[in-house]
């Protein structure tokens, strides 16, 4: 199996309660279901927020976390998207040691990325990469000979792929 | 109306019917002791917060209606987190509210303050602190909805000082009652599938060797009478799992008793050689399956529950239907009639005369004991179980070791809600405290406590709380002088090298200790005194009554499958060893 396929997305809208999150992750922590990465954000109702979380199919059958999931009071909706079904996002941030040379060579690489430029110093720049996943992947390795100094990843964020169908 | 949110709490308690409480004061919870005073309420003032939930499971055993506690925040809470892991694993509808320290001092350490919905998540089906006064009532109508519907199980409601405090302004509030319950994301599903059902007709009209695999569910959704109907429509045989007893009557013709670890040699079996399980409620627990990888090779599996993620979650099933069992049961009765008339079911003559084989080569059974030796267990069970004085539809509770797996093998259990236990968390000490709720909960019903004397050291201070009440619970402890059911492990699977399992047959002495606590007390060492004994406890009704009947420790529990052993290796009483299959 290779890593996409391990690796399903679900996206839970969750009632906009205190402790929502905890019951989401010790639920996984409690059932040994990996989490591969989880990010939240409010939606546009106030009375919910959106869940995205991947996760480790290897860790335990993806039907049964759902259905445990499920079984929390205040989730309301689960959506399950494999990888090729769903649009997906994430964001990199990552400062870069760029001494003579590399600086140029890392700009060559941010510009074919499509990548920004955040914040530059004397040795340093920071770069920001918003994209499909695999395609982030991607740039960080391409980046780590440099040095990366400091590097954050959000998580990917996924909706399903529309239906083209008339 | 104005009132103050301790008020609010009583009132709302009072709004769900309830009846009774099991509690414990303390600081963070004072303010809503001070209206229980004014409430129809009866509380019931357990000595320990163990002992109070396990009360409320009790209680809810018998009742089938929710059990409530009351404890104060810190330790009061922590001493119930055993009673709601407990009343989780066997889907308990119970309903426990905690004190927690005021708002403000929340997060700071404060005096008995724990993280109390911290530590409870996982044992909880729901829990909720609450903030505002205001929300009491929802919350508390929210609580008992959750914990009734669905599958049943405990939920948790902290309750911060401040605002049951009429002291303090936070507590004020405008009465109301939730006319409707705004919960989203909780939909239980009852009705099972048409289609499912059809299909699952369909498999039991063709299956040669269909056995039915009752579980808790079955008492949960009342669906005893249906499951009969089902067993004599098709003339299908019943297994009862522990959490099923008394879900189908023992003296019943197609009665195999309760199958698994311990469980009788024909239940096992059956469900071994089936090609059909039709498990109604139950879940494929580890203590019933044995080895999961040679369990029931043969059998296509109908799985019908109410709670989704119990498909599939052990064992794949070929029809599952979601859904009430009560309601699931009575629409599958329906489709098999109808399915009957037109195509006659499989031939099963060959099985039938299979099963009743191993029912008479393999009852159950034990060596009675000689003149001069210690009292059998199963013997003071049998005895207890006929004599003329216990009425038929006595409740039997028991803690968790040998003498549980005695007191479900040789009870005969012939209505539903006569047996009451811990199951899945296997909590020594259960059965004192949830004798007391259950007699609270069923009055004119006699409650017998078959315990352990390991057991009963963890929880026998709840017989004052009998005592004081006037709660007049039965309880025999079978004392063996040891932690039975390890040592007996010790015994078979450690060469007989016995490690901190002797307890002694004289200390405590239990006689002294029940009338120090306001019980009778009785010691009864050989056989001809039991019945005398016996007879005595039964005429007792104005306080609770211990037996301390001696019992023989060498006594081992058979059948059993050893643990990590396919059900196939069944070890039977050493008499009936050398029988062929
Ligand atoms: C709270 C708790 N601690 C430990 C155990 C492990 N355990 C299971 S049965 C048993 C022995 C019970 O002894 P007793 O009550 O005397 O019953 P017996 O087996 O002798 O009938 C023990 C220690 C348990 N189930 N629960
Ligand atoms: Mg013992």
């Amino acid at each position: 199996m290779s890593t996409q396929d391990r690796h399903h997305t679900l996206t839970v809208l969750v009632e906009n309660r205190a402790g929502v999150l905890a019951r989401v992750a010790s639920l996984f922590a409690r059932r040994g279901y990996n989490i591969e990465s989880l990010a939240v954000a409010p939606t546009d109702d106030e009375r919910f927020s959106r869940i995205t979380i991947v996760v480790d199919v290897e860790s335990a059958p993806l039907d049964q976390i759902v259905k445990q999931l499920f079984k929390l009071i205040n989730v309301v909706k689960i959506s399950e998207l494999a990888p090729s079904d769903s649009v997906e996002r994430e964001l990199l941030l990552a400062t870069v040691r760029t001494n003579g040379d590399d600086r140029a060579r890392v700009l060559e690489l941010l510009q074919i990325f499509e990548g920004k430029i955040l914040n530059v110093g004397h040795a340093e720049i920071t770069v920001s990469l918003e994209g499909d996943p695999a395609k982030v992947d991607d740039f960080e390795s391409m980046l780590r000979p440099y040095g990366i100094v400091e590097l954050q990843r959000t998580g990917r964020v996924a909706l399903p792929k529309l239906d083209r169908t008339l | 109306m104005q009132m103050n949110g301790g008020q609010a709490l009583i009132k709302s308690l009072e709004m769900e019917g309830v009846e009774v409480i099991f509690g414990l004061p303390g600081g963070a919870i004072l303010p809503v002791y001070d209206p229980i005073i004014d409430s129809p309420i009866r509380h019931i003032l357990a000595r320990h917060e163990q002992g109070a939930g396990h009360m409320a499971e009790g209680y809810a055993h018998v009742t089938g209606r929710p059990g409530v506690a009351m404890v104060t925040s810190g330790p009061g809470a922590t001493n119930i987190v055993t009673p709601l892991a407990d009343a989780f694993m066997d889907s308990i509808p119970m309903v426990v509210i905690t004190g927690q320290v005021g708002s403000s001092s929340i997060g700071t350490d404060a005096f008995q303050e724990v993280d109390t919905v911290g530590i409870t998540r996982s044992v909880t089906k729901h829990n909720e602190l609450v903030t505002n006064a205001q929300d009491i009532p929802r919350v508390i109508r929210e609580a008992f909805h959750i914990a009734t519907t669905g599958r049943p199980g405990p939920v948790l409601v902290d309750i911060p000082k401040d605002i049951v405090d009429p002291t303090n302004p936070r507590s004020a509030m405008e009465w109301y009652w939730p006319e409707t319950l705004d919960l989203p994301g909780y939909q239980p599903v009852t009705t099972g599938d048409p289609q499912k059902i059809r299909e699952a007709a369909a498999l039991i009209n063709e299956s040669r060797r269909p056995v039915i695999y009752a579980g808790g569910g079955i008492l949960k959704a009342r669906a005893a009478e249906v499951l009969r109907e089902l067993a004599e429509l098709t003339g299908i045989h019943v297994v009862t799992t522990l959490m099923a007893r008394g879900a189908f009557p023992d003296s019943h013709e197609l009665a195999l008793g309760m199958p698994g670890m311990h469980g009788t040699y024909t239940a096992i079996t059956a469900m071994q050689e089936a090609d059909l399980l039709i498990a109604l409620g139950s879940r494929f627990d580890d203590r019933v399956t044995g080895k999961l990888d040679g369990f029931a090779p043969d059998a296509k599996i109908i799985h019908v529950d109410i709670d989704p993620a119990e498909i599939g979650k052990v064992r794949r099933p070929d029809v599952a239907v979601v859904g009430d069992c009560r309601l699931v049961i009575t629409e599958l009765v329906r489709e098999l009639r109808s399915l009957l008339d037109a195509t006659p079911a499989a031939d099963r003559s060959e099985w039938r005369s299979r099963v009743s084989g191993w029912l008479e080569r393999f009852p159950l059974t034990y060596e009675p004991s000689e003149p001069g030796e210690l009292l059998k267990p199963q013997y003071v069970l049998e005895q207890i179980r006929d004599a003329p004085s216990t009425p038929p539809d006595t409740i039997v509770i028991s803690g968790v070791g040998q003498h549980q797996m005695w007191a479900s093998q040789y009870w005969r259990f012939e209505h539903p809600y006569t047996w009451v236990n811990s199951g899945g968390l296997g909590t020594m000490g259960f059965s004192v405290p949830a004798a007391v709720g259950a007699k609270v909960g069923m009055p004119d019903r006699t409650v017998w406590a078959i315990d352990g004397d390991g057991c009963f050291q963890m929880t026998a201070q709840e017989l004052v709380t009998a005592a004081a009440e006037r709660i007049p619970v039965k309880v025999a402890i079978l004392n063996n002088a040891y932690l039975g059911m390890v040592r007996q492990w010790q015994e078979m699977f450690y060469e007989e090298r016995y490690s901190e399992v002797y307890l002694s047959p004289d200390l405590p002495d239990y006689k002294m200790w029940a009338e120090a606590m306001g019980c009778v007390g009785m010691r009864v060492e050989s056989p001809e005194e039991v019945p005398a004994a016996i007879e005595k406890a039964n005429s007792i009704n104005d306080r609770p009554v211990v037996i301390d009947f001696r019992t023989d420790s060498r006594e081992k529990v058979f059948p059993m499958v050893p643990s990590g052993a396919t059900n196939t290796e069944v070890v039977v009483d050493p008499s009936q060893q050398g029988f062929a299959r």
